[in-house]
């Protein structure tokens, strides 16, 4: 087990550091300026953009750049926002609880939706409400995040004014409110983004629950359970379900670039301080570091997820740890 | 009966999976057809005096913010959907099915390197690396937004490949073949790919749906193919801001979206289930 884990670990590192040299090699191979926009697009003098490149080091070969940032990474140090003017390490430490916190709620959210929707599906599999949740996850599957979002928002938002549309708190309210009243808040702010989020990646769930409960419930060791004049009901939550804490691990592992794609487009359509705005700025501001240690953190998240659904799949599978 | 014709026979049984092809083959004469039964999708007859009119009879579906007419860009917003997605879905699984091939046929080496490549492969945040290629690169064509998708999605189907493969290899059928004489390439061709062809068809057209709604993020984002060509992605971005006022300039294309995305699940499940009896 200790082998199997530390192979993994193996895998998450180099494909963290393969993040950040793909992407350091994309954003500084690319035309354009920090801060002076695409060639086509600048005002600036050339004497300026000189100044400027010199300044950030820019001017040098690319490698010498690159062993740099190395260096730099190496030592716990993201550098300089060109746009903003402040140490990346703190715009990061800015917007990263607030993506932690949507993207968080929506995958809990998420899980007990979809995985109760799944479950049920299987327990009445082939009657009218395997169909009729059938058809909902459908429809929810297939809708884009940012489409639910908007239709959320013209709903809950400016039809009814039952929830605020945009940003995390209301504006000139913070120093008159409690901690609690505060929290409240925010909670309030935080129900329509990770609503979108959480539904659509509620229905992915269920669908692969249902069909993963399905097929134990077909699986010898039921029907062995069955034979021995086991309830369905007992059959479903003592044998079928009892594989579900690994699966559901694994799943919610796996779920970590959805929950980061998503969170780019929601956090722009309801104004969210989070990690996927300051993507979504730094990528057409062209702010290197910014981007490079965007796509670091997304990176270690992955390789997080993934990590622990390897490590959760292989606790609940013996032959996958002894590589069989 | 061969088990391609049972398959065919399950999928025509399958009236979710028929109604989904039936829609996706509309979406497609639909999209083909645009530029003849429609006005042009740029044109701005009267720039300001049209500007977010609801339906109508010259404007079916109304007009945009900027005067233009809305069925025509729903109608021509198919094109690049259905480009993207079934172009990159197919690239995807040539390049998945190439790769699992030689990883499963080359030997020890050759399948060490490639498959810890897409280990690490897999791992990459895809939407991150295609913003920052695509916010780079102003002006890609819809083919390089093909291309790049397909080059970020084609790693699980290599796996896929690869496992079949290397069960296959021991099967007393291939055995057989070779003892017989057949080359290395007349038993991939004849015995390798039909047996990989299903679970593969499977994940490619379950995948369409997904990368059709990934390109509709980038070009919402104003990423990728870019205005003013007509995108479902880009129609919803100039709709955003007049939800209240002119529902008709976003509803249209995010209902074209929704429609298209289900219909290629409902096919593809179909086709799993037809494929695959067992998992149904």
């Amino acid at each position: 087990m200790l082998r199997f884990a530390v192979r993994r670990l193996a895998f998450a590192v180099a494909s963290v550091v393969a993040v950040v040299v793909i992407t350091f090699l994309l954003v500084h191979a690319a035309p354009g300026e920090p801060m002076l926009g695409t060639p086509e697009r600048t005002v600036a003098s050339p004497e300026t953009i000189a100044r400027q490149r010199a300044l950030f080091g820019l001017d040098r070969p690319l490698p010498e750049q690159f062993l740099r940032y190395a260096g730099n990474l190496a030592r716990g140090e993201l550098g300089m926002s060109f746009v903003l003017h402040r140490p990346v390490a703190a715009v990061l430490r800015d917007a990263l609880p607030n993506t932690l916190l949507l993207g968080g709620t929506a995958l809990v959210a998420s899980l007990l939706l979809g995985l109760a929707a799944g479950a049920l599906q299987a327990a009445r599999h082939r009657t009218r409400t395997d169909a009729l949740l059938g058809a909902a996850t459908l429809v929810l599957y297939s809708i884009p995040v940012f489409w639910l979002g908007l239709l959320l928002l013209l709903v809950f938002g400016e039809g009814l004014h039952w929830l605020p549309v945009s940003g995390m708190t209301t504006p000139g309210l913070g120093d008159d409110l409690s901690r609690l009243g505060r929290a409240l808040d925010v909670a309030r702010h935080l129900v329509l983004p990770a609503a979108s989020l959480a539904l659509v990646q509620a229905a992915a769930f269920a669908r692969f629950q249902r069909s993963a409960l399905l097929e134990t419930l077909g699986a010898e060791y039921v029907r062995a359970a069955r034979a021995r004049g086991l309830g369905e009901r007992a059959v479903l939550l003592r044998h079928a379900l009892r594989g579900a804490l690994g699966s559901t691990i694994t799943l919610a592992g796996l779920s970590v670039p959805y929950f980061l794609a998503g969170s780019v487009l929601v956090e722009s359509i309801f104004g969210w301080p989070g990690l996927g705005r300051v993507a979504y700025d730094a990528i057409f501001a062209r702010d290197y570091n910014v981007i490079t240690a965007v796509a670091l953190v997304s990176g270690v998240l992955v390789a997080a997820g993934n990590l622990l659904a390897d490590v959760a799949l292989a606790v609940a599978d013996p032959r996958i740890r002894l590589g069989q | 009966m061969s088990p391609w014709r049972a398959a065919a026979r399950r999928f025509r049984r399958n009236r979710p999976a028929v109604a989904g092809t039936v829609v996706v083959a509309a979406m497609a004469a639909a999209a083909l057809l645009a530029p003849l039964v429609t006005v042009d999708p740029l044109a701005q007859p009267d720039p300001v005096g049209l500007q977010d009119r609801p339906p109508s009879a010259a404007h079916p579906l109304g007009t945009d913010p900027y005067s233009r007419d809305v069925l025509s860009r729903t109608l021509h917003g198919a094109q690049v959907s259905l480009l993207v997605g079934v172009g990159a879905a197919l690239l995807a699984v040539t390049l998945g099915t190439g790769v699992g091939l030689a990883a499963g046929l080359g030997g020890r080496r050759t399948d060490e390197v490639l498959m810890r490549g897409v280990d690490v492969a897999l791992a990459l945040p895809r939407i991150v690396l295609l913003l920052a290629v695509f916010a780079i690169w102003d002006r890609a064509p819809p083919a390089a937004v093909v291309v790049l998708i397909a080059a970020t999605g084609w790693f699980q189907t290599s796996r896929i490949v690869r496992a079949s493969v290397l069960g296959l290899k021991q099967a007393d059928f291939v055995a057989a073949a070779r003892a017989l004489g057949s080359g290395r390439g007349g038993i991939v061709r004849r015995h390798l790919l039909p047996h990989v062809a299903a679970p593969v068809i499977v994940s490619a057209s379950l995948d369409v749906g997904n990368i059709i709604l990934l390109e509709a993020g980038l070009s919402y984002l104003g990423l990728g193919v870019r205005p003013p060509t007509p995108t479902w992605g880009n129609m919803i971005m100039d709709g955003k801001d007049v939800l209240l006022s002119a529902p008709w300039v976003a509803l249209a294309p995010g209902c074209a979206l929704v429609l298209t995305v289900v219909a290629f699940n409902l096919a593809g499940d179909g086709l799993r289930d037809a494929l695959d009896p067992k998992a149904a």
